[in-house]
């Protein structure tokens, strides 16, 4: 693969209800901050994708009605509806198709509609939307499923909630700083069993933003390229009932892709930092199995151990994770972000020292159907 | 905060956000498809729980599919499933869920939500389950009721119920 590096980024704090800003405002916001961060003009960048999702943004073609916000007059733009982190995978493989500076930009202002609603509105509306089935009852379904293959239990995934929301304790932009202990959580509103309150993230309002340059096109940034060694995804089937929920196949195909190209042979060795998609806090030990960083069934085990804590061996979630700050289609390109700035050593109080190279992980659809893996490395 | 503009934050102190309120209400009339239109036909009709099996890999699909998405082939066979099953993953709902606040037919809280594996079938059918939750565990037996004004509809299953002496 022809290098490409990230050579810009900035997002947005993620608070609860934005209210003194539109989604056009904190496109446009993160859009100069990540040129800004590169040291470079608007003129530099000669193409952009957005990220946005129409029932979200309450709209139909929501895309273009950010465009200008992102900079995007008179250039060559284009639109991903799902996570970030696989809009940022679309401005990969621009920058490889010739493309010499990308931007890549997602918003979500979850507070401005109903995520009940829209969530439900994923599923397939003749077989499941009916029975009112959501992104949090079909989460439940996998937690379930999970703990009972592996005889895992509520407090193994409380264990997540606490260490990802006292991370957040040092990070200004997450939502969510908390600092909790197991019985918080396990005490905490019951409700789809077994998750809990406390094992949900919040619905944040938010934006991020990154640049994409090839390797001919990265010296015109100031900052220190942080290169995409590996990138890969895969989708797992619709229905959720067609699927082994207490294993995540497509994640396993779409890790061993990215650990191939960029010659990743031992994970647990090989990467100083995992940014990961934890919507709920089971989905933690659960994409750490899909990730190769244990055996399926003993994700849990990690934390136990202390290896995924800010001072174990691999620190997870150091910003405190999407538990922290979910902005709904930011929250996988935020993961890359973070990432960007531990292998810069701008993580500030949530630095992980001497990072090196970093794993960031964006999911689409219920239950984690598809997801996208990011190895990101100081070293080109 | 816009930096050339030193004035702006006082200035934004002193907006009041405005909020507009907007709905989007679009009434759609989905055709279920050929495959749709038998399974939903064969459920109202005849309280029958219509399955597809891959030609290739053999997987039983419930509800039956245009085509095996592992294999991209063609799905020609169809099943006859049984109306009972077993309960593989089960969630008790204590929160009613957005999308059924202003159902009709909506169950009280609790209720459950479950993947059943109905006997024939190789993979999960997405039901709900409403009484007994006391009993409802990973295993357990449960049987499609049916209801008494079948319209085509997925909800012509009413929920599943636990089969008593079900291990």
């Amino acid at each position: 693969m022809e290098p490409i590096a990230i050579t810009g980024v900035s997002q947005t704090p993620y608070r609860e209800r934005m209210i003194d800003k539109t989604a056009y405002d904190l496109v446009y916001e993160v859009t100069r901050d990540a040129l800004a961060d590169a040291g470079l003009g608007i003129h530099d960048i000669d193409n952009v994708i957005t990220v946005s999702n129409d029932f979200v943004d309450g709209r139909t073609i929501s895309s273009m009605a950010v465009g200008e916000a992102a900079g995007a007059h008179d250039k060559n733009i284009s639109t991903v509806e799902g996570d970030g982190a696989f809009g940022a995978f679309y401005g990969a493989m621009r920058a490889l198709s010739g493309f010499d500076t990308t931007l890549v930009v997602a918003h979500g202002k979850g507070s401005e509609g109903d995520m009940g609603l829209i969530t439900n509105a994923m599923f397939d509306p003749v077989y499941q939307r009916h029975l009112g089935i959501d992104a949090l009852t079909a989460a439940a379904l996998q937690a379930d499923v999970y703990m009972t293959r592996y005889g895992l239990t509520e407090e193994d995934f409380a264990e997540v909630s606490v260490k990802n929301h006292q991370n957040a304790r040092n990070n200004p932009l997450a939502h969510l700083p908390l600092d909790i202990t197991v019985s918080d959580v396990m005490k905490s509103e019951r409700l789809s069993d077994p998750i809990k309150r406390l094992d949900c993230s919040p619905i944040s309002d938010g934006a991020a933003a990154i640049i994409i340059s090839t390797g001919r096109a990265s010296s015109r940034s100031r900052t220190r390229p942080i290169w995409i060694r590996g990138v890969a995804h895969c989708s797992d089937a619709y229905f959720p009932g067609d699927r082994n929920l207490a294993d995540s196949p497509a994640l396993r195909r779409a890790a061993k892709r990215a650990y191939a190209m960029a010659g990743i042979t031992n994970p647990l060795k090989n990467i100083d930092v995992v940014e990961l998609y934890d919507a709920f806090s089971y989905m933690e030990p659960l994409w750490l199995e899909g990730m190769g960083f244990s055996e399926p069934g003993s994700g849990a085990r990690l934390l136990k151990d202390g290896v995924t804590r800010m001072d174990g061996i691999l620190p997870v979630n150091p910003s405190g994770g999407v538990l922290s700050a979910h902005a709904l289609m930011v929250a996988g390109l935020s993961r890359i972000v973070e990432c960007v700035l531990q292998l810069r050593g701008e993580a500030r109080e949530h630095q992980v020292p001497g990072a090196e190279t970093a794993l960031a992980q964006g999911i689409n659809g219920p239950c984690g159907q598809s997801h996208c893996v990011w190895i990101l490395s100081v070293n080109q | 905060m816009n930096q050339e503009n030193p004035q702006s934050a006082s200035w934004l102190e002193q907006v009041r956000p405005l909020t507009l309120k907007g709905q989007i209400a679009v009434p759609y009339t989905w055709w279920v498809g050929e495959t749709g239109s038998r399974f939903l036909r064969a459920l109202r009709d005849e309280q029958k729980i219509l399955g597809n099996r891959c030609d290739t890999c053999g997987t039983v699909y419930v509800p039956p599919r245009k085509n095996c998405g592992r294999c991209f082939t063609d799905i020609t066979q169809w099943v006859q499933l049984a109306t009972e099953g077993v309960v593989r993953a089960h969630t008790v709902v204590r929160r009613m869920p957005a999308a059924l606040l202003n159902a009709a037919d909506r169950p009280t809280l609790p209720f459950a939500y479950a993947l059943i594996r109905l006997d024939g079938a190789r993979v999960d059918l997405l039901h709900r389950i409403t009484r007994d939750l006391e009993k409802l565990k990973n295993g357990i037996r449960v049987r499609a009721r049916f209801s008494e004004r079948p319209t085509g509809h997925i909800l012509d299953i009413t929920d599943f119920e636990i089969i008593r002496n079900s291990p």
